[in-house]
């Protein structure tokens, strides 16, 4: 079936999983539904403690079974060592047929790509995988599908019972014996615990293992003792390095400036930018180097900016010092600036994933945002965006929030180098659409600025901005002139992943990556 | 007489470039140099020469610059390499050719001899491609004024401070002194000679306060532009070589002025309050050209 952007979506699939085509972002506003609750057992004797030795005891405790749901968050980012922790023991129980539902997986989940091969975990669902874990997917080598959510339709996903979790493994820099969970203060400090809060709402054992055992009561607690079971303590959680990386120095490559200039340029010629404007941005050079920019306008103009959103790094914590800045609501903390900033600063706040993005509650965060500036893997002529699957059709990379700001920001920005190595980042059509053209506004590139037609406003702004304006058409000319059009890529029949759109339902497929064959 | 309209272009920043990295020279167009300056010589190992022209030979070829002047810089007339260089130049058509080391009005005779035979190997019209001499020697410096007047295709002469001041037995201090003389030498013969002039490169990119400082001191002492190394320094270079607004119309009133009171007969006379006479004609008409050229003009001039 042909879905709202053009996408067929095979019967088998949209039967498989019993979801429907994608039908338009706002195709399900106003729906009314029940949400899902979780199976609790009640802890009334004061005597019983929730405290397991080992990880290896608390999987047998948690009772896991053939065909379960487990779930993980990734706050501790390349990391993390909980994931792998875990599975090995739930491994060693010979446990067959797991859906893993992770808020995102990454090269440091490695090592769990032989128990996609030999049916321990049979389906993934996550924001996004890298490494051997994206390899194994769009190689065949898991036996279901691969859904990937971003972070908001994973909240949806799982308060509206599409996915129900058996068993939530939340790790944990600090945590008290009463599973009173906190994100700063420990040895593996992530700053915010923020998408793991649905899976302890929701899961109907929730484990919280820590590293760092702190005196209870271990408050103001990101997750509440009132939602865990049991509590684990191990030697580590994750590798601090790379949880948290030292400050980025600002980027000098002329190219992203020049990109992070015109983005800056356009926001202060559009009508949003006025005190009180909200905002966000991802962690990418050009990002970084346009908040480092646009900071120094709002100086100079005396314009301050009401709410910072999303995942943080460094810089937006620098305007909030120099109180440029009322509040940062944040959800992930990407440097040790931002997590310095969240354990000190009063005006820097962690929030849920369901606050956050969540398209089905009764209203989120990124609903609020005036501007949102994101990256893209491909941009296509209907201002698709692709940040899933690369050029060679591989699952590598994640949604994370960029469907969420897209759809909720009135001025969304997608900074992309028209050319990313050989290949045009401006195509005809991207090879899997993850975020809809309809959200998003403008494109700009290091060869000039596109403007998605359905945007007369926005044109205007840009129009008076002095940027190289082009139709997006233009920009897809110049990227094949110089590469050429690149030949579509290879694609074997079966389905192995499915992008869902933030409101549940599939916008598009990833298939099986075909071996190259020598004409 | 050479009618070819790139002997006067607006030449602000004139950006070094490896022939040799495809990374380099595949588009920096984008970032909107007045020129490139595709190099043969110091940037490419003695051993990569042909590498580099092959990939040079290309560039030319099939990237298409969006206007940018493309220059490339041969090696020095005492090497084994620069006849094969002006082959590769004439060839591949670029716009304008660097000779290193230049000495003499006979190295610029030289060179245009070469280009002549390749002009014929491959069909080229002679006047299509020109040439500017890159001064890095005492002797070069000394003569300056020779070099310029060598050859009609010959549209300017850059200072190249690094081996310069090796011959001066000195080194780059940073305050400009030691390259005093040969500056000003250097402008004095260019300007005699009806030449272009262009400063040497500075080679710090973090010390964007010292570039800007050189640059606008040059640009008081006549130059016409500077050699960069980095797209980072074009945005100071155009700022520093781009008339200000205020300038702008300064130079407009001028030339509205000038035009009007010689129709009427009058030869001095005031514009906001300064005595203008038809001396500041020139400059005026230069600055609106300028101006112009640099994309900044909107009056009707």
């Amino acid at each position: 079936m042909i879905n709202a952007v053009g996408r067929d979506i095979p019967e088998k699939v949209l039967k498989d999983l019993n979801m429907k085509p994608f039908a338009g972002t706002y195709a399900r506003n106003g729906e009314e539904y029940t949400k899902a609750a979780p199976k609790v057992r009640a802890w009334m004797d004061p005597k019983e403690s929730k405290m397991v030795e080992s990880i290896a005891d608390v999987v047998k405790k948690c009772n896991i079974k053939d065909g379960m749901t487990i779930s993980f968050h990734h706050h501790f980012r390349e990391g993390d060592y909980i994931v792998n922790m875990v599975m090995e023991e739930i491994h060693k129980l010979g446990v067959k047929d797991l859906t893993i539902c992770a808020s995102s997986l990454g090269k440091a989940h490695n090592p769990i790509v032989p128990m996609i091969e030999d049916g321990t975990i049979t389906n993934i669902q996550s924001s996004g995988v890298r490494g051997q874990i994206g390899e194994a997917i769009s190689t065949g080598k898991l036996k279901g599908y691969a859904i990937m959510r971003s972070h908001g339709g994973r909240v949806r996903a799982i308060e509206s019972g599409d996915v129900h979790i058996d068993v939530a493994f939340i790790g944990a820099p600090t945590c008290d014996c009463y599973g009173n969970m906190r994100a700063v203060g420990g040895k593996s400090d992530c700053g915010v615990l923020s998408y793991a809060y649905v899976d302890a709402q929701y899961a109907d054992k929730v484990v919280a293992i820590t590293d760092t055992l702190v005196p209870y009561p271990n408050i103001p607690a990101s997750i509440s003792q009132v939602n865990v079971d049991y509590v684990v303590v191990v030697d580590e959680i994750g590798n601090p390095a790379k949880i948290a990386t030292g400050a980025a120095k600002p980027t000098t490559d002329v190219r992203k400036i020049m990109m992070a200039e015109y983005c800056t340029q356009f926001v202060i010629n559009t009508p949003y930018f006025k005190d009180g404007f909200s905002y966000q941005t991802g962690v990418g050079g050009a990002s970084i180097a346009s908040t480092i920019s646009l900071g120094k306008i709002m100086k100079e103009r005396g314009i301050k900016m009401g709410l910072g959103l999303g995942g943080i790094a460094g810089p937006m914590c620098e305007l909030l010092e120099q109180g440029l800045i009322e509040k940062i609501v944040d959800t992930q903390d990407f440097d040790l600036k931002a997590i310095e900033s969240i354990s000190t600063n009063p005006n820097h706040i962690e929030i849920t994933g369901s606050e956050y993005a969540n398209p089905m509650n009764k209203g989120a965060y990124v609903n609020q945002l005036d501007f949102v500036i994101l990256a893209s893997l491909e941009v296509d002529t209907h201002f698709n965006c692709n940040v899933v699957v690369d050029s060679n059709g591989m699952v590598t990379g994640a949604q994370g929030g960029h469907p969420d700001t897209a759809a909720g920001a009135k001025c969304t920005i997608v900074i992309a180098p028209l050319l990313q190595g050989r290949t045009p980042a401006i195509c005809t059509d991207v090879t899997t659409v993850t975020t809809p053209g309809e959200t998003v506004d403008v494109v700009i590139t290091d060869y000039g600025v596109a403007v998605n037609p359905a945007r007369p406003d926005l044109l205007e702004c840009a129009k008076a901005a002095k940027l190289p304006l082009k139709t997006i058409e233009e920009l897809r000319d110049m990227a094949y002139a110089i590469t050429g059009e690149p030949e579509p890529i290879k694609f074997g029949d079966r389905v192995v992943g499915v992008i869902e759109a933030r409101d549940g339902t599939i916008i598009d497929v990833v298939r099986q990556i075909k071996d190259y064959e020598w004409d | 007489m050479i009618n070819n309209p790139n002997l006067n272009r607006l030449r602000r920043s004139m950006m070094f470039l490896n022939a040799q990295k495809p990374g380099l020279i595949k588009d920096p167009y984008i970032y909107k140099p007045d020129s490139i300056m595709l190099d043969l010589e110091d940037a490419v190992a003695e051993n990569q020469k042909d590498a580099a022209r092959y990939s040079l030979y290309h560039a030319l070829k099939e990237i298409d610059y969006h206007g940018v002047e493309r220059v490339v810089r041969i090696n020095g007339l005492e090497t084994a390499h620069w006849k094969e260089d002006i082959r590769v130049c004439v060839a591949g058509h670029c716009d304008s050719i660097r000779i290193s080391k230049c000495e003499s009005a006979a190295d610029v005779i030289a060179v245009e001899e070469e280009m002549k035979k390749a002009e014929e190997e491959f069909g080229v019209p002679h006047g299509e491609i020109l040439i500017m001499a890159a001064l890095e020697s005492t002797k070069g410096v000394l003569n300056a004024l020779e070099i310029c007047q060598a050859s009609p295709l010959l549209f300017g002469i850059a200072l190249s401070g690094g081996d310069y001041t090796k011959d001066l037995q000195t080194t780059i201090s940073g305050t400009g002194v030691e390259f005093a003389w040969a500056r000003g030498q250097m402008i004095n013969a260019a300007r005699c000679a009806g030449k272009q002039c262009f400063d040497t490169v500075f080679t710090n990119l973090d010390d964007m306060e010292g570039f800007r400082r050189e640059t606008e001191m040059i640009k008081m002492m006549g130059f016409d532009g500077k050699s960069i190394v980095n797209p980072r320094q074009i945005a100071v270079c155009h700022e520093v070589f781009t008339p200000t607004e205020k300038q702008i119309i300064q130079a407009e009133k001028i030339v509205k002025e000038v035009d009007e009171k010689k129709a009427m007969g009058i030869g001095v006379f005031t514009v906001d309050g300064k005595m203008i006479d038809i001396a500041f004609y020139p400059g005026a008409k230069r600055t609106i050209e300028l101006a112009k050229a640099a994309g900044v003009y909107e009056g009707d001039l």
